[in-house]
């Protein structure tokens, strides 16, 4: 129906020949229905269609267009969202949001001067330090002086970060590990009981230094339902928070690197436990324009990535599990339901623990404020969110929140610190793990 | 259209009425408030955010005052453009006064401000078995405000009325800044029913700033079927025999083939692509009361060629028929860059003639048009696909369409059933009214909005003679200025 016209402009290339600009049909998708206002966090907070998801296409739309300059007004609307995909779910038009915003980051982190310090930030965060494994792990180990040293008891007891406006961001520090989860060499962890797969682990890169256990009762859970685990050595970080925040080149040569390591066997499943790496993962092809020699690999990358909770869900528990008298309520990740569509395998995980009930949270498919990085990079807006979180969940009557992303942990965790509610959050696949039992 | 530039001063006085941060007038932010549903545009001056009826009081003064248009708007997701400034002005958006201000149990009844979302109101009552019963297809997006404006319709209007028939009082701004509360509690209004002239006045009248609204029980058993028909004509007959053996679903929808395998192209719950049309057929009451009618119901079907009716098994089944019936206005974006979706209302015991002359209509202009209506009332939504780059293209959906809601209205319909005229129909006014009916509806207008400073150039005509082609825009479709 929608043909070519000489409008349309050719699509701009990045320095690789790669597609970074949206085609006119992405956002004529878009028919201003309205449809998806309700389910977008920000726009429930502020009541503004700038920060909507329809506003925001309009403006990236007219950005496109040249009919409005990048200035810091659009960043900021476009800064604002969280790219949680919430409008994708509510969206009957089949608008691909993720992919539109994360095209506009990009072009703004081309064309858009910010302040020195931001840029500064933002260049070693994500060029400097998340490509690299050494460095990841060297800041995690400062990190953790800073931690078992005492000097961050003395900071709090000094209310230094509180006269720094830093309090909340402290809350959302996570916990350095005492050991932190190797992937410098290729570790094969045996299958217990009957072989039924043999899949790769993608070890993630900040969950390397914090999410050790994690990581750990994840490949525990696997080796118990009969898979065989490949941790790949050598891997690399993903490249979601790059691609989340426009650093399109860093998460290319990242893909680069993945797809190289990954495809060198045929593994049954290429499993992760971050929804949010996921993600991105699943959608390596949207990096490499169609007809590049990345993009079809790229394509058998995607269709072998699974979500840990999709993979057992598909695959079927064996494993014996002892009761756990315990009453749970789930969040949803937001790229778990709404960026990968998967709803009702990690309910269904939970529901077969016995003992278990789950006990649906009201507003469960909406963010939690985590977002990769937008705790950090827009605190306010997350802890308001955070706020409105812990109410629904403290609602449930629930002992335990149980989620299913890194980042969504995290952010939980100090929700129910500040908010006091009691409640332990926790894995889906740290849940399985408890209950099938001694981990040593 | 002249746009007035609102001078600085002014907005000044705007900024100390609702806070400096909720006035916006910057060209960027204002392009953020020209669109809605509709394939309409229209451009504020200015934008406020009031948070309580006393700031709308003022803004009406300051309006007077500067003899600056105001425009009233919800979510935006309006279909007729009744919520665009067309005239420029101050728009006056109700984001932030979405607060459910009290709920009377016994009473069944909500006190709500404008901007609450429709079915928050639901999910909010919806504890106590209750629900607030229009229930318009984007009940989840747009505004109770917005609903009241547009006298708002939707599936279950046919056994439940349109919104008017759940408004028991409303408190209105008056354009010169004056508040009064007309209704009451009672069903039939003491005194001159002035709660009955508000709703459906397309925010001509006043703005509307609190909306006591009637609660309804939700019924102890809701039967869901889908009937499946191998042509469109044995589905509209079978609509007509409803009317002629008096059924009364609850609701009774109806899509075409078209329809359907763009809907489920979205959706994937197994609707049989290769059929011809669907009902959606919906009947509530007691469990046995259901029972008796969804018996009646799939008799009528099967005696009128129903390929199979199915029943869905459980909510989430019904949920899902419900989902795919009511974003198929959505799911049309997924075909063409621009979809126009019509509203007219022809007598339900002709429907299977006007199906067939309007797929004739399409086909002669080089359309084909999807149908997706509430068929059990006669108000029919085609939807037009197309692509307004092409030059003419636009032009020609709207020739298309017009000459479609001129069939209803020579079959005795007319030219909206529930998306309202706004500045969408007003050229096609008198061809349903004459001068006489038009004037006196003027000379109301004119009593409460006597200097026009509410919403203008809405439902009257304002083009100068006919062939006035006005151009519609579209969020990520092109924008179309001729």
């Amino acid at each position: 129906m929608a043909t070519e016209t000489t409008q349309t402009r050719a699509p701009e290339t990045d320095e690789a020949g790669q597609v970074d600009r949206p085609d006119y049909r992405d956002f004529a998708r878009c028919v201003h229905c309205g449809l998806c206002l309700n389910h977008c966090p920000t726009y429930k907070l502020w009541g503004r269609e700038a920060d909507s998801p329809r506003g925001r296409i309009r403006q990236m739309f007219l950005v496109d267009r040249g009919e409005m300059p990048i200035d810091a007004t659009f960043v900021t609307h476009i800064d604002r969202c969280l790219d949680c995909r919430a409008c994708e779910t509510a969206c009957p038009s089949g608008v691909e949001y993720g992919k539109l915003v994360e095209l506009a980051r990009g072009r703004i982190e081309q064309e858009y001067q910010r302040p020195a310090a931001t840029r500064l930030a933002r260049e070693v965060f994500y060029r400097r330090l998340l490509p690299f494994p050494g460095r990841m792990a060297a800041l995690g180990r400062l990190l953790r002086f800073y931690q078992r040293s005492g000097l961050e008891r003395l900071a709090a007891e000094l209310g230094l970060l509180k006269l720094l406006g830093l309090a909340a961001r402290a809350e959302l520090m996570p916990p350095i590990d005492s050991k932190f989860f190797s992937t410098s060499e290729t570790q094969t962890f045996p299958v217990r009981g009957e072989r039924r797969a043999r899949v790769a682990f993608f070890a993630g890169c900040i969950a390397r230094v914090t999410f050790t256990a994690l990581s750990e009762a994840t490949i525990r859970v696997l080796q118990a339902n009969g898979c065989e685990v490949v941790v790949p050595g050598g891997q690399w970080c993903c490249g979601a928070l790059e691609v989340h925040a426009g650093y399109r080149d860093v998460a290319r040569e990242m893909a680069r690197r993945n797809l190289d390591l990954f495809l060198r066997e045929d593994f049954d499943a290429i499993i992760t436990n971050a929804a949010g790496c996921g993600s991105t993962l699943k959608e390596y092809a949207l990096l490499f324009g169609p007809g590049t020699p990345e993009h079809e690999r790229a394509e058998t990358f995607d269709s072998r990535v699974k979500d840990v909770t999709e993979f057992l869900d598909e695959l079927g528990l064996v494993a014996p599990m002892r009761p756990l008298a315990l009453r749970v309520t789930y969040q949803d990740s937001c790229h778990l339901l709404h960026g990968q569509k998967v709803r009702e395998a990690p309910r269904r995980l939970i529901a077969a623990v016995p003992g278990v009930e789950l006990a649906e949270m009201a507003f469960s498919d909406q963010c939690c404020g985590s977002a990769g990085v937008y705790n950090v990079t827009q605190t306010e807006t997350s802890m308001e969110l955070l706020r409105k979180k812990m109410d629904c969940a403290r609602a449930t009557d629930a002992r335990v929140i149980v989620t299913a992303n890194p980042g969504c942990l995290l952010q939980l965790r100090a929700g129910a610190k500040m908010a006091a509610t009691r409640q332990d959050v926790m894995h889906v696949v740290e849940l399985l793990d408890r209950a099938m039992g001694d981990p040593g | 259209m002249a746009h007035r530039r609102i001078n600085p001063d002014a907005i000044a006085e705007l900024e100390r009425i609702v806070g400096r941060d909720q006035v916006l007038a910057s060209g960027e932010e204002l392009r953020m408030y020209e669109y809605d549903g509709s394939v309409e545009t229209g451009r504020p001056d200015c934008v406020v955010f009031p948070s309580d009826k006393g700031q709308v009081a003022g803004i009406a003064r300051w309006s007077n005052r500067h003899g600056v248009p105001m425009v009233g708007r919800g979510a935006g997701t309006g279909l007729s453009g009744g919520a665009l400034a067309r005239e420029g002005g101050v728009q006056v958006v109700f984001s932030r006064m979405n607060r459910i201000l009290s709920v009377d149990y016994e009473n069944q009844r909500a006190v709500v401000e404008p901007g609450v979302v429709n079915m928050d109101l639901s999910r909010a009552v919806a504890h106590a078995g209750l629900h607030y019963a229009p229930d318009p297809s984007s009940q989840k997006a747009c505004t109770i405000g917005g609903n009241v404006s547009e006298n708002a319709g939707g599936p279950h209007t046919l056994r439940y009325g349109v919104t008017t028939n759940h408004i028991l009082a409303l408190e209105v701004v008056l354009p010169d800044g004056e508040m009064v509360r007309i209704g009451g509690d009672a069903v039939d209004p003491t005194g001159c029913d002035l709660v009955g002239l508000f709703v459906g006045s397309e925010g001509t009248l006043g703005l509307v700033v609190e909306i006591t609204a009637k609660l309804t029980r939700l019924p102890e058993s809701i039967k869901t079927m889908l009937a499946v028909f191998n042509t469109p004509d044995d589905a509209t007959e079978t609509v007509a025999a409803f009317t002629a053996r008096g059924v009364t679903p609850a609701a009774c929808e109806m899509m075409d083939g078209w329809t359907i395998r763009v809907v489920e192209s979205w959706i994937h719950a197994g609707l049989p692509a290769d059929a011809g049309a669907l009902l959606l057929l919906e009947v509530d009451g007691t469990r046995e009361e259901a029972e008796e009618q969804a018996a009646r119901v799939i008799d009528i079907c099967n005696a009128n060629h129903a390929r199979e009716v199915r029943t869905a098994k459980d909510e989430r089944e019904r949920e899902t028929l419900w989902k795919a019936r009511k974003n198929a206005f959505g799911a049309a974006g997924r075909v063409a860059p621009d979809c126009y979706v019509q509203d007219g209302v022809i007598p339900r015991t002709r429907l299977p003639e006007a199906l067939r002359r309007i797929a004739e209509i399409g086909r002669r202009h080089g359309f084909e048009v999807g149908n997706i209506f509430h068929a059990g009332d006669g108000n029919l939504h085609p939807m037009l696909c197309f692509d307004g780059r092409q030059p003419g293209e636009t032009e020609r959906a709207i020739a298309t369409a017009d000459e479609i809601i001129t069939l209803c209205i020579e079959m005795g319909g007319s030219i909206t059933g529930e998306h309202g005229v706004g500045m969408e129909k007003d050229r096609l006014m008198p061809l349903l009214f004459s001068e006489a009916d038009l004037e006196l509806m003027k000379r109301v207008r004119n009593a409460i909005n006597p200097l026009g400073l509410l919403n203008p150039g809405k439902i009257f005509p304002v083009g100068k003679g006919c062939g006035e082609i006005h151009t519609p825009a579209a969020v990520g479709g092109d924008k179309r200025t001729a």
